[in-house]
């Protein structure tokens, strides 16, 4: 960004011919994220011969199996619902849309392994469907909930939000005049969203899948409710059960190294084609007005899937909290509230800002150097969160003994910190402000950076000005899901976290360890409340702003 | 409101007590179950206690990392098999207390006196009472014959409770025996395995299954809620001749680190928590059994009956560890 600080020499060939600019900026961040996922497979120069070969020949055939049709299911899923419901509550007039279009949201707020419980709960032998199914039918065994279809499903219901938000920012971002045009074109409307406004919305599609695959593969939480066996649980059980560090982090490389050849693969196929819009996005947004059956299809779908993935696990959760709320709920729950919205909100800032600036030197500077640096700084959210929290923990420890050894300081600096948290958070969360914000950019057209710079318009100058309006929606999506993400965030705050500094998602931690779930609602119900109320002003001001 | 005045009576005696002492404890233990005696102790000893907790996983990779040093001067943990990984990696250091020793038995500690069992948790069968006859039940190995085909259900083998009670089989017959018998489990298992006790009890009760393995609390805690469901528990292995005989046990426990700042007030705690004062609301707070033989079970779980518990050292429980997760891997048990 900085291209009028004068360069500064940098030793070493490889970078010769290069900017140095940017790299001043960029290194940094990526070392945030690069430094924790070495630490993790620095375990690999010490290999455990034996564990791995147990490893290979009965575990991992099952794992890889699992975990690919896991990823395939839960891919499928969630771009399906994710655009489908995108389209309809951007593009289209119906029934409750207004509702459905900051409602479809909710379910994010709930940490997967909350709606997995609920599910499970529900749905399982002992739960009031199967009783019901029982006694009135006999029937003994309904089709069980704990498979592959059910932890698919569950999967797919608490992630698609993440492509629901960025794709509805793509199609927000396209205006109504694309169609229009495309239609004038003498498409039918339906062929004019396959063949225009879809393909357009790719990037944003893309990226909100290629979160929730991340998300997918670094689960830990619901894959354990389902006893679904996959790498995060093969990492687990290697590190905690086994006692081999070598031997989860030889499966944690492999996994690394899958995400990262599916992130450059898909940036990849994207960067061939320039999917910018040529205008400013159309700030008359007229729907498309469904009628009848069309209506009555488009609000029964969001009806559904808003019910299955949100009313449902919540009107359980409620339950359960309304049973024990007047015995557990106390004035610390107010601290809990209040530490959980300041890590987020800091958290969300930080990392924001981190993405914007990974993005915009990249627009600066697509060198493929430059693209692969970014690509690797996302990938600390693939990396199951307990294995990412050691890998930053190890290496602040380090210092703190440095510093300690080096001054005779009489405890930690670095250590039991919030700063340690938020480095943390910035290590695990940068692939879910970047997707969104990437896509963003990448919607502007470069002709607009050419004008800008005719009138002499560079610089910080252009990005406050020209670019950053034209990124709000992508900017405060990044934000708004780095917010709820962290606001779930569990092992990492678990880890890092000062004495005494406790969340709500640390408290349903505490809870849902010893299996006292009902106890857990309360502070679940308060996470989906705490998160989800900025959420909901930033949707409503999205939508303004296309009005 | 009672909880309210507690926290004021703390608050008030850590601003007029002149603590100069801490300890720092860093726990695998709940909030809700380590944090009552942590607040009784800091009441009656004015001694403040620092404690955060996590997983015993990531816990013990602070400490290592952490090194010299480190601010945490007590581990606790559950299950022997994770005091045991603690006490070979080197994280904590031995202890010379008399008071330890006579209050904790000797199976209930390690041989080094690195860690001591500080509650007991019993490893039992629960059976439908609609559909077992007390009498068709023996033993853990029992499970494994054909007459309980389609009749069991399991938690999974991921959890430590498991691994420690196959660790233990392992101790007693060797690895080709605990191999065939955890086969014959997985043969006549009703259900994949569950993610945790409740469930698999909750399994039980539907009638989808007649037997399960669970830790008693978790059997107290659903009796509680749910009084009304067709479960008992059984004692295995109480007619067994042979020395190993008895209901599997393990301890939830804590050691002092080995670079602890303040050892002299960490062996303190740890001596008051053994002792009868401490025990009594140790265990109770969640329907274990006191570690400290002098000390009552509570009514509620005395209520349950007495059993004779296996008296090997629970420490082979963590050195069997990993053969046993690899054993089960092999065996097809999820």
């Amino acid at each position: 960004m900085s291209e009028g600080i004068p360069v500064a020499p940098v030793a070493g060939a490889s970078l010769a011919g290069l900017r140095t600019g940017p790299w001043l900026v960029v290194l940094p961040i990526a070392l945030i994220t690069a430094i924790p996922v070495l630490v993790v497979l620095s375990a690999l120069a010490d290999p455990d011969q034996e564990i791995w070969n147990h490893l290979w020949q009965f575990v991992l055939p099952e794992l890889l199996g699992n975990t690919f049709w896991l990823v395939l299911g839960v891919g499928l899923g969630v771009t399906l619902l994710g655009v489908s419901l995108a389209w309809l509550t951007a593009a289209c007039h119906y029934p409750g849309r207004r509702f459905f279009s900051w409602a479809l949201l909710l379910p994010m707020a709930l940490p997967a392994y909350v709606t997995a419980f609920v599910w499970l709960g529900l749905f399982d032998f002992s739960g009031p469907l199967a009783t019901w199914l029982r006694d009135e039918f006999g029937i003994m065994r309904p089709p069980p909930i704990r498979s592959r279809g059910g932890v698919i499903l569950v999967m797919t219901l608490a992630l698609y939000p993440y492509v629901y938000l960025t794709a509805r920012a793509a199609f927000q971002g396209q205006g109504r005049r694309l169609m229009e045009a495309a239609q004038s074109l003498g498409l039918s409307r339906f062929q004019a969203f396959w063949r225009v406004a879809l393909p357009m919305a790719r990037p944003g599609i893309m990226a909100g899948l290629l979160l929730a695959i991340m998300e997918t593969l670094a689960d830990f939480g619901t894959v354990s409710v389902f006893n679904y066996n996959t790498f995060t649980t093969a990492i687990y059980k290697a590190w905690f059960s086994l006692f081999s560090l070598p031997a989860a982090s030889q499966l944690a490389s492999i996994l690394i190294f899958f995400v990262f050849v599916v992130a450059l693969l898909e940036y990849q196929l994207r960067a061939n084609r320039s999917y910018a819009a040529s205008t400013r996005a159309s700030a008359t947004p007229s729907r498309i007005r469904l009628k009848g059956w069309h209506a009555a299809l488009a609000t029964a779908w969001s009806s559904l899937v808003f019910g299955l993935a949100f009313a449902l696990p919540v009107w359980q959760i409620v339950d359960w909290a309304s049973g024990i709320w007047a015995r557990d709920l106390d004035e610390r729950y107010l601290e809990f509230a209040w530490h959980s919205l300041l890590l987020a909100g800091l958290g969300a800032l930080l990392v924001g800002a981190l993405a914007l600036t990974l993005g915009y030197a990249q627009r600066l500077h697509p060198t493929s150097a430059m693209r692969i640096t970014a690509r690797l700084s996302t990938l600390g959210y693939a990396l199951p969160g307990a294995v990412l929290a050691v890998g930053i923990f190890i290496p602040v420890a380090w210092l703190d003994n440095q510093f300690i050894d080096t001054f005779g300081l009489d405890g930690q600096v670095l250590g039991g910190t919030l700063a340690v948290v938020l480095l943390a958070y910035c290590a695990r969360f940068l692939a879910v402000s970047f997707g969104p914000v990437e896509s963003g950019l990448g919607r502007i057209s470069r002709s607009v950076d050419e004008a800008a710079q005719s009138l002499g318009v560079v610089g910080a100058k252009r990005l406050w000005r020209i670019h950053l309006p034209m990124l709000r929606v992508s900017v405060l999506t990044a934000a708004a899901l780095t917010f709820v993400d962290i606001m779930k965030e569990l092992p990492i705050t678990l880890m890092t976290r000062p004495f005494g500094w406790d969340t709500l998602a640390v408290r349903v931690f505490e809870m849902t360890s010893e299996g006292e779930w009902e106890r857990a609602a309360l502070p679940a119900a308060a996470i989906a409340l705490v998160g989800l109320l900025p959420v909901m002003f930033l949707i409503r001001n999205t939508e303004h702003a296309n009005h | 409101m009672r909880k309210f005045l507690l926290a004021a009576l703390a608050m008030l005696a850590a601003a007029t007590g002149v603590s100069a002492t801490e300890v720092v404890v860093y726990s695998a233990r709940n909030e809700q179950l380590i944090k009552p005696l942590f607040d009784a102790y800091t009441r009656e000893t004015g001694v403040k206690v620092k404690f955060i907790t996590d997983k015993e996983g990531p816990l013990m990779a602070r400490l290592k990392a952490e090194g010299r040093n480190t601010p945490a001067d007590v581990f606790l943990t559950v299950d022997a098999g994770n005091l045991w990984q603690a006490s070979e990696e080197g994280l904590l250091r031995p202890v010379n207390s008399k008071v330890l020793g006579a209050n904790i038995p000797a199976h209930l500690r390690d041989p080094d006196n690195e860690w001591f069992g500080l509650s007991v948790r019993a490893r039992t069968l629960v059976y439908n009472t609609n559909r077992v006859k007390p009498g068709e039940l023996t033993s853990y190995e029992d499970l494994a014959k054909p007459q309980w085909k389609g009749r069991l259900c399991l938690r999974t083998s991921k959890k430590v409770y498991n691994q420690s009670l196959v660790a233990m089989m392992i101790w007693e017959y060797g690895e080709e025996k605990s191999e065939n018998m955890v086969k014959g489990w997985v043969k006549n298992l009703a259900a994949d395995p569950f993610p945790d006790d409740t469930k698999a009890m909750e399994a039980v009760a539907a009638g989808l299954c007649d037997v399960t393995v669970v830790n008693t609390y978790y059997f107290g805690r659903l009796m509680e809620k749910k009084p009304a469901l067709p479960l008992a528990i059984f004692w295995p292995n109480q007619q067994l001749k042979a020395a190993n005989a008895g209901v599997h046990v393990n301890v939830s426990g804590a050691g002092v680190t080995k670079y602890a700042k303040h050892p002299a007030d960490a062996v303190r705690l740890l001596e008051w928590l053994s002792s009868d004062k401490a025990q009594n609301l140790y265990a109770d707070v969640n329907m274990e059994y006191p570690a400290n033989a002098k000390v009552k079970p509570d009514p509620k779980v005395a209520a349950w009956g007495s059993f004779k518990p296996n008296l090997i050292n629970v420490a082979e429980a963590g050195k069997l560890q990993a053969k046993a997760v690899m054993l089960m891997d092999r065996a097809g048990y999820k």
